[in-house]
C-alpha cells in the first residue's frame, strides 16, 4: 500500500463526518415547507394585478403547493427511512 | 463578463426580502450545524469521504449550475436558438458518464484527495506543481468573477451598490465554508439546486403561456430567424454559415469531446464532489445521477431565452438596450408576482454564491494538501493542516473579493484571463487519458504534455484566429478549434517525450492505470449497492440513450 493510501485510510478511520453530520433531508424538507406555506399564502391572497401579470395563472398558489409537496416528500422520506447514522446508508434513491 | 441593462429593477417587496432573508439564515445555520462533524482535515476537505450518492450527485450538478451558467446559457438560447442544447446533450452527458464509468475507479480507488494529487501519483512533481498552482489561480479568478457578476445582477435587479453585495456575499461564503468545510458547501449546493428549480420552472411555464405555448413560440421564431433557429443541427454542414460559427465536426470533436471532457473530468471543483462520496459505487454514481437533471435543465434555461427573443425581437442588437444576458431578469420582471419573485431572486443569489463557494472549497483543498503540505511545511500533524485549511479559506475568499473589485475596473483583462485558463483544461484531459490508459507514458511526459497542449491552444486562438491567419466565423467556433489543436499537440508531445525518457516503475502504477487495481480497493460493496437501479453501467448508458433521444425532435 502506498504512503498516500495509508495516510488517507488513517484519516478515514478518524473522520467524524459519517457519525456526526446531520441529514440534509431535514433542512430541505423544513425550508421548502416554510417557503411553500409563505408562497401558497401569497397565492391565496393574490391581487388582480398579480394574476394579470402572471398571464391569469395563480402562479404563487401552484408554485407554493409544489414546494410544500417537495418539502413534505423529504420529511416523509426521512421519517420512513431515518438511517442508522445521521448520514444514512442504504437509502439513497435518486431525488426527483 | 455580464452586463445588465438599466431599467430591469424588480418590483420586490417585503415578502420577497423575507424569503431571501430566510435563505441566508439557513445557509449560515448549515455551516454552524456542520461544524461538529469536522474533526480531521479529511472531514474539512472531502467530507471524510462519507456522503451518500444522491447528495454528491445533486451537488455535482449544482456546482456547475452557477448563475453565470444560467444567465449565460439563456443568453446563448436567445442568440443561437435551439443549438444551445449541444452544451448539454453532447457537451456534458458523454463526459459525465465517462467520468463515472471509466475514470472514477482510478480517482476514487487510488484515494487521491484532489485532481493534481493524481498527477503526482501517476507522473511526477513537476506536473503536480504546475497543475496545482494553475488551478489555485484559476479557481480564485473564477470565484472573483462570480462575485463580480453577482454584484452587477444585484445592482440592476435590487439596486444595491456593487460593493455591498460583493462584501455581503463574500462574508456569507467565508463564514459557511470556514466553519463547516466541504460538507457545508455541498449541502448548500443541494439546497440551491431545488431553489433554482422552484424559480426557473414557473418562469418557463409563464413565459410559454405569454407567447402562446410552444407552437406560438416556434411560429414567431421561425418567422423572425428562419427554421434553422429551431433545430439542433440545421445549417451545421461543413462550409455552411450559421450563427454559432461551428460545423458538426467541430461541435462533436471540439465541444463534445475535448472541451467537455476537459471540463467535466479534470476540473477539481466538480470532481471533488465525487471524491467525497462514501464508497466507490457512490463515487461512480455521483456524475451519473447528476447527468439526469442535467439533460432536462436545458429546457428551463433555453425556453426563457427563446421567449425573450420573441418578446424583444431586437434583443442583443444595436436597436435595443437589452443584451442577451438580460433574458431571464427581463422575464422575471415581466411575469413574476411577489412571492415567486422572491424565490427567483433567492435562487439567482444562491446560484452565484454556490458557484463561488465551489471554487473556494476546491481552492483551499488544493492549496493546503497539494501546495503547502507537499512543498512548504511538510509532515506536520493533521490538526495543523486543518487549521491552515481554515485560514486559507479566509484568504481565498478575501482574494476573490479583491479579484471582484479588480474585475469591476479591468473587465477586459479578466475576460482575457478566463479564456487563457480555459485552455489549460484541454491538455489536462489529454494527460489524464494517456496516463490512465498507457502504462508506458513516462514520468516526464506529463508536464510536457500540459505545457505543449496549453501553448498550442493559446497560439491557435490568440495568434492564428485573432490575427486572421485562418478564417473562423466566431469566437465560439474558434474556441472549439483551439481545443482540438491543444488536444492533438498535447498527445503528440507526450508520445514523443515518452519515447526518450524513463517510464514510472510498474509497482508504483497499481490502481492508477487501466488494467491494474489499488491494493485498498478490495473493500466489500455496501449493502443495497447491488440493486439494479444503482448499477453504474445501467445509469450511465441510460443517460446516454436519453440524451440521444432528446435530440430526435430537434434534428429533423
Amino acid at each position: 500500500m502506498s504512503e498516500l493510501q495509508r495516510e488517507v485510510s488513517e484519516l478515514e478511520a478518524k473522520s467524524a463526518t459519517a457519525a456526526r453530520l446531520f441529514d440534509i433531508r431535514r433542512i430541505i424538507g423544513g425550508l421548502f415547507v416554510v417557503y411553500g406555506v409563505i408562497v401558497t399564502f401569497a397565492g391565496i391572497t393574490a391581487s388582480e394585478a398579480d394574476l394579470r401579470k402572471a398571464q391569469d395563472i395563480n402562479i404563487n398558489l401552484w408554485t407554493g403547493l409544489a414546494m410544500l409537496a417537495l418539502g413534505l416528500f423529504f420529511l416523509g422520506w426521512l421519517w420512513l427511512r431515518p438511517g442508522h447514522a445521521p448520514v444514512s446508508a442504504g437509502n439513497e434513491e435518486q431525488a426527483p | 463578463m455580464y452586463y445588465l441593462a438599466d431599467g430591469l429593477r424588480l418590483p420586490t417587496n417585503g415578502l420577497d426580502y423575507a424569503i431571501l432573508a430566510i435563505y441566508f439564515a439557513v445557509v449560515l445555520g448549515i455551516g454552524l450545524a456542520a461544524r461538529r462533524s469536522v474533526k480531521t482535515s479529511l472531514d474539512f476537505f472531502l467530507s471524510g469521504r462519507s456522503l451518500p450518492a444522491w447528495v454528491t450527485g445533486l451537488a455535482f450538478v449544482a456546482a456547475n449550475l452557477g448563475a453565470t451558467e444560467i444567465l449565460g446559457m439563456a443568453a446563448t438560447g436567445a442568440q443561437y436558438g435551439v443549438a444551445v442544447v449541444h452544451w448539454y446533450w453532447i457537451g456534458a452527458i458523454p463526459a459525465m458518464v465517462f467520468l463515472g464509468l471509466v475514470m472514477m475507479p482510478f480517482y476514487y480507488g487510488s484515494k487521491v484527495r484532489s485532481v493534481p494529487e493524481f498527477l503526482l501519483q501517476r507522473f511526477d512533481k513537476s506536473a503536480h506543481l504546475l497543475s496545482s498552482v494553475l488551478f489555485a489561480f484559476a479557481s480564485i479568478l473564477i470565484a472573483g468573477v462570480n462575485l463580480y457578476a453577482l454584484s452587477i445582477v444585484v445592482e440592476a435587479l435590487l439596486g444595491w451598490p456593487q460593493w455591498v453585495s460583493i462584501v455581503v456575499a463574500g462574508f456569507f461564503v467565508l463564514a459557511y465554508i470556514t466553519i463547516g468545510g466541504l460538507s457545508s458547501a455541498i449541502y448548500n449546493e443541494v439546497l440551491q439546486f431545488f431553489v433554482i428549480l422552484a424559480a426557473l420552472i414557473p418562469l418557463t411555464l409563464l413565459g410559454l403561456k405569454r407567447v402562446g405555448g410552444w407552437d406560438g413560440l416556434t411560429g414567431s421564431l421561425s418567422k423572425q430567424h428562419g427554421d434553422n433557429f429551431l433545430t439542433a443541427w440545421g445549417g451545421t454542414g461543413i462550409g455552411d454559415a450559421n450563427p454559432l460559427g461551428a460545423n458538426w465536426l467541430t461541435i462533436v470533436l471540439g465541444l463534445g469531446f475535448v472541451l467537455s471532457f476537459g471540463y467535466w473530468t479534470t476540473n477539481f471543483a466538480e470532481v471533488q464532489r465525487a471524491l467525497s462520496a462514501k464508497n466507490l459505487s457512490a463515487a461512480q454514481r455521483t456524475p451519473l445521477i447528476a447527468a439526469f437533471p442535467k439533460i432536462f435543465i436545458v429546457f428551463i434555461v433555453m425556453i426563457p431565452g427563446l421567449v425573450a427573443a420573441v418578446l424583444v425581437p431586437k434583443i442583443g442588437t444595436a436597436g435595443s438596450d437589452l443584451t442577451y444576458n438580460d433574458a431571464i431578469p427581463l422575464l422575471m420582471q415581466e411575469l413574476l408576482p411577489n412571492g415567486v419573485l422572491g424565490i427567483a431572486v433567492t435562487g439567482l443569489l444562491a446560484a452565484f454564491m454556490a458557484g463561488m463557494a465551489a471554487n473556494v472549497s476546491a481552492f483551499n483543498t488544493v492549496f493546503t494538501s497539494d501546495i503547502w503540505s507537499k512543498y512548504v511545511v511538510k509532515d506536520r500533524e493533521d490538526t495543523y493542516y486543518l487549521g491552515f485549511g481554515r485560514i486559507v479559506t479566509a484568504i481565498g475568499v478575501l482574494a476573490s473579493i479583491g479579484t471582484a473589485f479588480l474585475a469591476a475596473s479591468f473587465s477586459n483583462i479578466m475576460g482575457y484571463l478566463q479564456t487563457l485558463f480555459s485552455f489549460f483544461n484541454v491538455p489536462m484531459f489529454v494527460v489524464f487519458i494517456i496516463g490512465m490508459f498507457w502504462k508506458r507514458a513516462s514520468m516526464k511526459s506529463g508536464v510536457w504534455g500540459l505545457l505543449a497542449g496549453t501553448t498550442a491552444a493559446m497560439v491557435n486562438y490568440f495568434v492564428i484566429y485573432k490575427q486572421g491567419v485562418i478564417d473562423i466565423p466566431s469566437d465560439q467556433g474558434a474556441n472549439f478549434v483551439s481545443a482540438i489543436v491543444g488536444f492533438v499537440a498535447g498527445a503528440v508531445v507526450m508520445v514523443v517525450v515518452t519515447l526518450f525518457t524513463a517510464p514510472k516503475p510498474e509497482a508504483e502504477l497499481a490502481g492508477l492505470v487501466y488494467g491494474t487495481t489499488s491494493p485498498g480497493m478490495a473493500e466489500p460493496p455496501a449493502e443495497g449497492d447491488s440493486a439494479w437501479y444503482r448499477r453504474p453501467a445501467l445509469l450511465g448508458w441510460g443517460a446516454i440513450v436519453l440524451a440521444a433521444a432528446c435530440y430526435i425532435p430537434y434534428s429533423f
